[in-house]
């Protein structure tokens, strides 16, 4: 059984399983807001494939990264638009 | 038989720029019939390219009195009707020219004094203080200067504002391309006529079409826009090397020029490439400016760009714009060759214009723009 690793999704720590990507851990984990727009909407992953910019959210605390191209690590900091 | 045709128009300006606009709006102003000709958009020529930085700028006595000047005009019109500001998306960002070493400190406490001599309030910063107030500038450098009242808009947004302005005051907007111009008005790809006492070129580097025998150059600049990383930076920051490497050579070249937009975004200038004339984006120049650029502020590595464009500037001779009666063309006044300041300066050009065509004293002395100082032009 290969053993689950820690992230942060706004704060809160999770254990989830390794290899999956922060759209799916932050999927999996119930958050499924990641960005607010300019407009004040609440926006979610879309595409799945690195275009719709959709799913930009803070990881380590650099603004901007796509939850869906970058994969979750052991410690990581997922911080997401409309977090408090 | 002669038949007396009375001019449809007091003057018809070529060119929907902000230039173009801002002359629109205080000629209208002042009670003349105005025309404007633009076939595409408004503000979407080196205005909108551009990165809408309203700055002081002390090369010379002449640029200093009409970038002087035409800031007092933008602090005006952006306190119109209890607050113009958000409309332009004006923003008193302010400048800090940066030395990066002594010999450039020396520069900056030159500047600092003429600019004060001049009542333009700026103020020298030691290394701490440029730290204190830009925490993402490299170490290592030797302080800059503030120059506080130095701002920005959104230009395409001020241009279509002056626009408004002046048709509220009944100038028109003509749709069409302006083919050729004589002593009694302008002619159109159309096929029709405007007739006008005065005829304005003001269509950027677009004016040597119709002005052969004006001096203008392509001075091509490149531009960059990350993604919104609110507080990244709080001022305009520029390298005090632009003004050695700006007259240093007629070569291509590169200056750190960084802005916070009030959206969060960041822009990232600047490149500067005598006679090239196509639109497409150089890698090769975007890489340098990039590079820079990350010379002084290492974390923008780590932003996200979402566009890079590029835009024309029109270069005069002597980097000062025309302003002012074509010296052998009867009818016919320039107002182009404002390179890197058309924003800046479009509120002092218009003024001038419309003190010069409306024959009333100035604030500031228009000898140093007239196009006649260059001998081509006669």
């Amino acid at each position: 059984m290969k053993s689950k690793i820690s992230i942060q999704i706004n704060h809160q720590t999770h254990l989830i399983d390794p290899g999956l990507s922060v759209a799916a851990a932050l999927a999996l984990c119930g958050q499924l807001v990641t960005r607010i727009s300019v407009s004040g909407e609440t926006r979610a992953p879309f595409c799945g494939m690195g275009v719709c910019q959709e799913c930009r959210v803070t990881i380590n605390q650099q603004a901007h990264q796509l939850a869906c191209q970058t994969m979750c690590s052991e410690g990581m900091s997922i911080i997401t638009g409309d977090a408090r | 038989m002669t038949t007396s045709i009375s001019p449809s128009y007091d003057v018809v300006i070529i060119g929907g720029g902000i230039v173009g606009c801002a002359c629109a709006a205080s000629l209208a102003k002042h009670d003349l019939k105005v025309a404007l000709v633009e076939s595409n958009i408004i503000g979407g020529g080196a205005t909108a390219a551009g990165m809408g930085h309203l700055v002081v700028m002390d090369d010379n006595p002449a640029e200093l009195a009409l970038t002087r000047y035409s800031l007092e005009l933008w602090r005006q019109l952006v306190s119109q009707h209890n607050g113009d500001f958000h409309r332009h998306e004006y923003s008193q960002c302010g400048t800090i020219w940066v030395a990066a070493d002594q010999e450039e400190m020396d520069v900056a406490v030159l500047k600092c004094r003429v600019l004060n001599e001049h009542g333009v309030n700026s103020e020298m910063l030691t290394a701490q203080l440029l730290y204190d107030k830009e925490p993402q500038l490299r170490p290592g450098l030797a302080g800059g200067v503030l120059v506080a009242d130095d701002a920005l808009v959104y230009p395409p947004k001020s241009a279509q504002i002056l626009l408004d302005t002046a048709m509220s005051f009944g100038a028109q907007l003509i749709r069409d391309t302006v083919i050729s111009i004589d002593d009694k008005g302008v002619n159109l790809a159309s096929g029709t006529s405007i007739n006008a006492k005065e005829t304005i070129v003001a269509n950027g580097i677009s004016a040597m079409n119709l002005v052969p025998d004006l001096p203008l150059r392509y001075k091509k600049g490149h531009l960059l826009i990350t993604d919104r990383y609110p507080q990244f930076i709080h001022h305009q920051l520029v390298e005090l090397g632009y003004i050695k490497s700006a007259h240093a050579s007629d070569g291509d070249s590169v200056a750190f020029n960084l802005q916070p937009r009030p959206t969060g975004q960041v822009f990232i200038g600047s490149s500067r490439q005598f006679d090239v004339t196509h639109k497409e984006v150089d890698v090769h120049m975007l890489s340098k400016m990039l590079e820079r650029a990350a010379s002084y502020v290492p974390a923008i590595r780590d932003l996200k760009a979402i566009r890079s464009w590029t835009g024309f500037r029109a270069a005069t001779p002597d980097g000062l714009p025309f302003i002012g009666p074509h010296p052998s063309r009867k009818n016919i006044w320039m107002a182009t060759g404002h390179e890197g300041l058309g924003i800046t300066t479009s509120l002092a050009t218009a003024e001038l214009l419309k003190d010069a065509i409306c024959r009333q004293t100035s604030q500031i002395d228009m000898l140093p723009y007239l196009p006649a100082r260059h001998s081509r032009l006669s």
